[in-house]
């Protein structure tokens, strides 16, 4: 078979199958996995919520979204067996890595103490900012958020006169996490009634974290 | 028998290996193989798209028009490359976040193009997914082995299992000298393995 002798014509009508055929092809393809796609991608933010939160019964699937005008926080907010409040998973962000977006799943009891923390998303650099996902759980001097509460501890770097230590050769990653952290116990205070009445605080006495 | 279905079956494991001997592809290359894993999946991917590509390409290539073959089959490509990115969010959605931004950059690899341009477009289906085939499997090789031993110098682990434990990891292999200096040595393996043969 000749191939067919590119005018104008053959060329258009050439490409125009093709580029039909692709579009046709592709949304078959995403139309079978969307719903996995969508499976997988809540399996893992409720991974991440589970891992953090105190011992609970049951929690809110749907977040209640708070917007700080910059970052957006999602507040997951747990209970117990008799449906009182224990503690809520908060995700939380930062814009101001070493190389752009961090995420983060806080999780605090019912008094804002933080339970523990996952990183959801960092593209930092491997074994310099990359060591997020456990320095900062890692019991060792003052590097550990575990167990603290924003209300008594300054949860920023010691460089900025906090209570905290950077990662070795990652200040500006660790400046960037805590940012998200107080970000996630901000939200966490402020709109949880439960909370500004057990730590006895009125949610606008707690002061919004500036950017740095 | 220069063309043999034998030959260019395996032509593309020493003799002609995209990445060792060919560089081509060196961007993803350098960039995704920072663990084992990694190399063996960005390989896997661009292989899978390698192999549809070549046999759509070498379907239509009698319909295709000389001067449109460029947009056609970057067309088919970048198709490939789209189902390809939709199959691993939904399937391995770990090694999405680990690869990110280059999956949709194989649609970039002058492997694929240069596979379909050179070869594809020229030859039968049947020896068109055998090329497809073989520099596939060149590729996935060359990056698992470079991931391996980025993985294996930088952290002291072999796809995640723990070697020896990772304070003696030289953090270089993990960063990108490390990346560079690695396919250094394996261009001069291969070399002198070629030589040999």
């Amino acid at each position: 078979m000749k191939k067919l002798t590119s005018n104008f014509k053959n060329i258009f009508l050439v490409l125009t199958g093709i580029i039909l055929l692709a579009v046709i092809s592709s949304s078959v393809v995403h139309s079978l996995v969307k719903d996995k796609i969508q499976q997988s991608k809540e399996e893992k933010l409720l991974g991440a919520v589970r891992k953090v939160l105190p011992a609970y019964d049951h929690f809110d699937t749907k977040p209640t979204e708070m917007n700080d005008g910059v970052e957006v926080m999602r507040m997951y907010k747990a209970y117990d067996k008799q449906n009182h409040f224990v503690g809520a998973a908060v995700e939380s962000s930062s814009n101001n890595g070493y190389i752009g977006h961090i995420d983060v799943m806080v999780g605090f009891d019912q008094l804002g103490q933080i339970l523990n923390y996952v990183v959801t998303e960092q593209n930092e650099t491997p074994g310099l900012g990359a060591r997020i996902l456990d320095w900062f759980k890692t019991n060792h001097k003052n590097q550990s958020i575990l167990g603290k509460n924003a209300s008594t501890a300054n949860l920023s770097v010691r460089n900025d006169g906090g209570d905290i230590d950077a990662i070795t050769g990652a200040t500006i990653t660790s400046r960037a996490f805590l940012f998200a952290v107080r970000n996630a116990y901000f939200a966490f205070t402020s709109n949880t009634e439960q909370v500004a009445s057990a730590v006895n605080l009125k949610a606008d006495s707690i002061q919004t974290p500036t950017n740095h | 028998m220069k063309d043999s279905n034998n030959n260019i079956l395996t032509k593309g494991l020493i003799k002609n290996n995209p990445l060792l001997v060919l560089a081509l592809g060196m961007c993803p290359a350098l960039a995704t193989t920072t663990s084992g894993i990694n190399g063996l999946g960005m390989g896997l991917a661009t292989w899978f798209v390698l192999l549809c590509s070549n046999i759509t390409v070498s379907l239509l290539k009698n319909i295709i028009p000389e001067k449109a073959k460029l947009p056609a089959h970057l067309i088919i490509i970048a198709n490939f490359v789209t189902i390809a990115e939709i199959l691993i969010q939904a399937y391995w959605p770990d090694l999405h976040d680990n690869l990110g931004i280059y999956i949709p950059l194989i649609v970039m690899n002058c492997l694929i193009l240069g596979r379909a341009e050179v070869f594809a477009s020229g030859h039968s289906v049947f020896k068109s997914a055998l090329d497809a085939l073989g520099m596939g499997l060149g590729f996935t090789l060359a990056l698992t082995l470079l991931g391996v031993i980025r993985e294996f110098m930088g952290t002291g682990k072999t796809f995640g299992n723990i070697v020896f434990p990772g304070e003696y990891g030289a953090l270089l292999f993990v960063l990108a000298p490390g990346a560079f200096i690695t396919l250094g040595f394996l261009i001069a393996g291969m070399n002198k393995l070629k030589k040999q043969s």
